[in-house]
């Protein structure tokens, strides 16, 4: 017989920190750097960057979760394959869901809302995670690091709409502070992929700066 | 000079060792650009040469100065003339006039106070937070960005290019001598992509501006001989013309004349490399005669035109020559061994060349297939070492037997 460990609270220290831990010092995007390419295209506005990032986070938790649960009956060699319907099944619904409630932004988001089956984020969580933790837990890392993944995009979003496009969220902040009488334009490069991968290469930067046991010694 | 030298030498106790020690770099900047400095070399072997980084980039800054004067006296000779104040019998003799210039420098003189102002600016910050002196590098980088801008770029737009380029070209990679890309040129691609509106198409060559606010009529066209070309597939200005400077264009750029004078004063005194220059000359010629060859296939008389036009025709109009001359040579983001000087270079040419004619929406392709030469010169570097170092260990081996 097993020894049964001791319970373990639901937001007990450690827990907490699953949720915490992605959003700074094992961020998915500027630590880990995965998810990279919908970081670059869906961030032009800052709409269909939060779409995307409730998306992510709703498919990330319940893959999390599912996987999880069936964790010890997968066998190891089609891990992957059962890992992948189990993505794809979240990612049609949630597809079927923005199409019949948000379309537009649906459409602007194209092919990007499909592809989240092969975001490296989520079958990173799945491979090193859910396989190996209990379904609670996995919940937890789902959500922590979905949330962290969105919230980079969403500061990335939010520099390029304004200064590329000088809306927020399409409300033309720009032109309601007058800016366009003084001689301001929008920056154009901005909208460019390119720019996606500065700001967040400057994010990154500033991280760093902020976060010593970040900085590699060489 | 005493006068200054007493000035430096009160405030040394101040940044030394007092209060204002974070300024250091910025006062140790300022020292060493008026006088020489008195640092002497205390241990090891060391060589003795004159040249340092300081007398390099003031080499380059003399080479420019002639096109630079000469963009002065274009720009005022080219706005003088769009809003019909020049008599067309008498043509360029009215171009070395005071009004010319006057013009010129009032345009030209503040965006190169706005560049050195914002691109030190991030350079003096940098030094101070990495508590190293303030190098030299931007010294060049800030002349010649203006030089390439059209003439009425708002000079808030130049800042930004300029603090762009020094910060993400240049900064980021370790500041002076460790930059991947030529920062100058950063900056040009910078606003050339961030506000396309005011540095492509044929009204911004020109400032048709009659009195303040109000512009010329819209019909006025100031479309530089490649935007004539990629539109029309012919051109309304004379080769001469454009080997003399006598068009539009960006403000340091069109006179082949004087960027030639430039080029091989900097040849002469060993600052550029002849190597590159010679190649990117090969490379334009190469695919100029190659475009001759193919141009009667083409379908489009615009196409026909622009392919068929003979390879002196692309040496004198756009940035060929200057961005051969001075961009391309730049030491850092050039290729470093001798053979693949003349790779990266042949190369430029034969792109920058090629970019221009076959993409219309980017009639100057020099600036892109300098950058993007600049992020394969290491690659270059790593094959010709490669070879090498096969040759040599062969020769070994024969030795060996």
């Amino acid at each position: 017989m097993e020894m049964s460990k001791p319970k373990e609270a639901l937001f007990s220290k450690k827990n907490r920190g699953l949720l915490k831990d992605p959003m700074n010092v094992n961020n998915p995007i500027t630590v880990q750097v995965l998810g990279i390419c919908s970081a670059l295209a869906i961030t032009v506005k800052l709409k269909p960057a939060i779409v995307m990032s409730l998306s992510v986070i709703v498919v990330m938790a319940l893959a999390n979760v599912i996987t999880s649960l069936m964790r010890n009956m997968i066998p190891n060699r089609i891990r992957i394959i059962v890992q992948l319907v189990v993505v794809a099944t979240l990612v049609i619904l949630v597809d079927q869901v923005l199409k019949a409630f948000v379309y537009d932004v649906s459409k602007q988001l194209s092919v990007f809302v499909g592809l989240i089956i092969t975001n490296c984020i989520i079958m990173g969580r799945i491979e090193a995670f859910s396989l190996g933790n209990s379904p609670w837990k996995s919940f937890l890392d789902g959500i922590g690091n979905g949330a962290s993944y969105g919230l980079i995009l969403i500061v990335v979003s939010f520099f390029r709409e304004l200064l590329g496009n000088g809306t927020l969220y399409d409300y033309p902040v720009v032109e309601k502070l007058g800016l366009y009488e003084l001689g301001y334009h929008n920056n154009g490069m901005m909208l460019l992929p390119p720019m996606a991968l500065i700001v967040v290469a400057l994010i990154i930067w500033w991280q760093r700066s902020k976060t010593p046991s970040l900085i590699e010694k060489d | 000079m005493k006068f200054l030298q007493n000035i430096l030498d009160s405030a040394r106790p101040a940044v030394t060792t007092g209060k204002l020690k974070p300024l250091y770099p910025l006062y140790n900047a300022i020292e060493t650009m008026l006088f020489v400095p008195n640092h002497n070399a205390n241990s090891g072997a060391h060589v003795r040469d004159a040249i340092d980084l300081k007398r390099t980039m003031i080499t380059v800054i003399f080479a420019l100065i002639p096109a630079l004067i000469f963009g002065m006296f274009n720009a005022g000779y080219q706005h003088y003339k769009a809003i019909g104040l020049l008599n067309d019998a008498i043509g360029w003799l009215q171009f070395f006039t005071v009004d010319n210039f006057i013009f010129g420098a009032i345009k030209v003189v503040p965006m190169i106070v706005v560049t050195y102002i914002a691109g030190l600016g991030v350079e003096i910050y940098f030094a101070y937070i990495n508590k190293h002196a303030v190098n030299e590098g931007f010294l060049v980088s800030g002349l010649l960005i203006p030089m390439t801008m059209p003439v009425d770029m708002p000079l808030w737009m130049v800042a930004i290019s300029t603090i762009f380029a020094v910060l993400i070209g240049k900064e980021v990679f370790g500041g002076t001598g460790m930059n991947i890309l030529n920062p100058a040129l950063t900056a040009r691609a910078f606003a050339f992509f961030a506000y396309p509106s005011f540095m492509s198409g044929d009204k911004v060559w020109i400032n048709t501006t009659t009195v303040e606010g109000e512009a010329l009529v819209d019909g006025f066209s100031g479309a530089t001989a490649l935007g004539q070309y990629a539109s029309t597939g012919e051109t309304t200005y004379s080769a001469w013309d454009a080997f003399l400077g006598i068009i539009p264009g960006s403000i340091g750029e069109t006179s082949t004349l004087l960027i030639l004078l430039g080029g091989i004063y900097l040849i002469a005194t060993g600052i550029g490399s002849w190597k590159i220059m010679l190649s990117s000359l090969f490379g334009a010629i190469a695919i100029s005669l190659i475009f001759n060859l193919v141009a009667p296939n083409m379908i489009s008389p615009e196409q026909q035109g622009f392919l068929s036009i003979p390879f002196y025709f692309h040496l004198v109009f756009g940035s060929w020559a200057f961005s051969t001359v001075f961009m391309a040579t730049d030491p850092v983001s050039a290729s470093h061994t001798e053979k693949g000087k003349w790779i990266y270079g042949f190369l430029i040419g034969f792109l920058g060349i090629m970019i221009r004619v076959f993409n219309p929406a980017y009639p100057e392709g020099m600036m892109l297939a300098i950058l993007f030469m600049n992020v394969m010169a290491p690659l270059i570097d790593h094959y010709v070492v490669e070879g090498n170092v096969k040759k040599r260990l062969k020769r070994l081996i024969i030795s060996a037997k």
